[in-house]
């Protein structure tokens, strides 16, 4: 009984401290504006540049549409988390989060819990960016959202682990991309092949809902590598 | 009575360069410690390892009864660092700076509005964005959180850097105040002027280890109504 509730008080407490983590964050980014004036304008100009590559044949820019959304959604996640952290990096303010006794692993769910709304905004700016660009049609829009959800947990869950490993090095900025992108590699494929299911390009036997499941099996894995590794992590880098 | 800070032959390194070599010292509760020497001889080091931000990997190290050893976290809670960077997100208000230091340390936001008052940082100051201050109001915003944190031990690390003259006087008297309240505190400076006065110690710190504690002039036999009314005088 007693061990329930100093359970369910250390669950309270590290969701406390993962809304106040991710609300500070996303009220910074709210007010520098990066993400809008950088970030979103990247995604777009890389999703227009596939659309100028692949504009001779609108067949293959309809079929290849759902890989290029995950890459320019990917793309633009490595942005998202180097953002992440490089507010944590000006004038100590690492230090001070690393004072304040903030539940490391609050920390860690937090700052993924910032990166996936960044990451939600915008792949609803992309969504339109590939019906316009495109000319794509919903056939699943259920298995469309889900996989949005679940992939962008998993791309901000590895992305602020793999964030925080590299956060002490002095290469950190060109380190990052070389960490993450072969680790999210299930998240782009499975993304890609769940959305070619729900577009209604992929071939008769994709099951979209099963590459569903590798999304979240991955995600899970990487919620709780986070939760469990942050803690050291946090004092190392 | 226990000391709030017990170093017994403390190292500690900074990548592979050690910055404590062995560090012997006792900061006894309610104690005003300076620490002095030359630039690199440890002083910011002993500080960040008081407040478990560095690593001690050999001796021992006790701050409020935790062992660092076992337990680096055990003490942050209890412990403020002022120090040579401010800790603020400077996208972030300095009123919303405050707020969020206050909630993640588990203090009530409601201490806010005291410490801005008191480092005189109201009115449009307070909704100013932390990066369109000048070094000087960064230094009192940082000083705000400590005030509203009020922790047990204070640990301050060039405290008068880029402070003018009258907050320079509200530190010394927020210092008199905190011993006299019972809070032990830590100062490394250079400014031997101003923070000697201060000391009930003074510890001289010179390659990485404490090579001598002596008697400080102390000035807190001038008692708290003494520091609360200078306090109140420059904020007045």
């Amino acid at each position: 009984m007693l061990g329930m509730l100093l359970a369910r008080r250390r669950w309270n407490a590290l969701w406390r401290d993962a809304l106040l983590v991710s609300s500070k964050d996303l009220r910074i980014e709210f007010r520098s504006r990066v993400t809008t004036t950088q970030v979103a304008p990247y995604a777009v100009l890389v999703l227009v540049l596939f659309g100028f590559a692949f504009d001779q044949d609108q067949n293959l820019l309809t079929k290849a549409a759902a890989g290029l959304f995950w890459v320019a959604v990917l793309l633009s996640s490595l942005l998202a988390v180097q953002r992440s952290y490089a507010i944590e990096a000006t004038d100590g303010a690492r230090d001070s989060l690393r004072l304040s006794g903030l539940d490391p692993a609050g920390i860690f769910l937090g700052k993924t819990l910032a990166v996936v709304a960044e990451l939600l905004i915008l792949e609803v700016l992309l969504g339109f960016g590939v019906v316009v660009l495109f000319g794509i049609q919903l056939h699943d829009p259920a298995l469309l959202v889900v996989t949005c959800l679940a992939a962008s947990v998993g791309l901000a869950a590895a992305g602020i682990l793999y964030g925080m490993i590299a956060a002490g090095l002095r290469v950190r900025e060109t380190l990052l991309p070389l960490l993450i992108l072969p680790v999210v590699a299930p998240v782009l494929l499975g993304a890609t092949q769940a959305w070619m299911a729900a577009l209604g390009t992929a071939g008769g036997g994709t099951d979209g809902w099963r590459w569903l499941s590798l999304l979240v099996s991955f995600t899970v894995i990487y919620i709780a590598a986070g939760s469990l590794a942050f803690s050291i992590l946090v004092e190392e880098s | 009575m226990e000391p709030v800070i017990r170093f017994r032959s403390a190292v500690a390194f900074a990548g592979r360069f050690p910055v404590l070599a062995g560090v012997d010292l006792d900061v006894a509760p309610g104690d005003v410690m300076l620490l002095r020497g030359a630039n690199g001889a440890g002083k910011t080091s002993i500080l960040r390892a008081a407040a478990g931000l560095l690593r001690v990997v050999s001796g021992e190290a006790r701050v409020l009864g935790s062992d660092l050893a076992v337990d680096q976290r055990a003490v942050r809670r209890k412990v403020g660092l002022l120090g040579h960077a401010s800790g603020l997100y400077d996208d972030l208000s300095v009123s919303d700076n405050l707020k969020f230091a206050l909630r993640s340390s588990g203090v009530s936001p409601t201490r806010a509005s005291y410490a801005l008052d008191t480092l005189g940082l109201v009115g449009r100051l307070e909704a100013t964005p932390v990066r369109s201050l000048s070094a000087g109001q960064r230094r009192r915003v940082a000083l705000a959180v400590l005030l509203a944190r009020d922790p047990d031990l204070w640990l301050l690390d060039e405290p008068h850097a880029g402070l003018d003259a009258d907050h320079r006087d509200l530190l010394d008297g927020l210092v008199k105040s905190a011993a006299s309240r019972g809070k032990t505190v830590v100062i490394a400076s250079h400014e031997a002027d101003r923070a000697e006065p201060l000391a009930g110690h003074i510890a001289t710190v010179a390659g990485g280890v404490v090579v001598e504690v002596a008697p400080g002039p102390a000035r807190r036999d001038a008692g708290d109504a003494a520091s609360t009314a200078e306090v109140e005088r420059v904020v007045a």
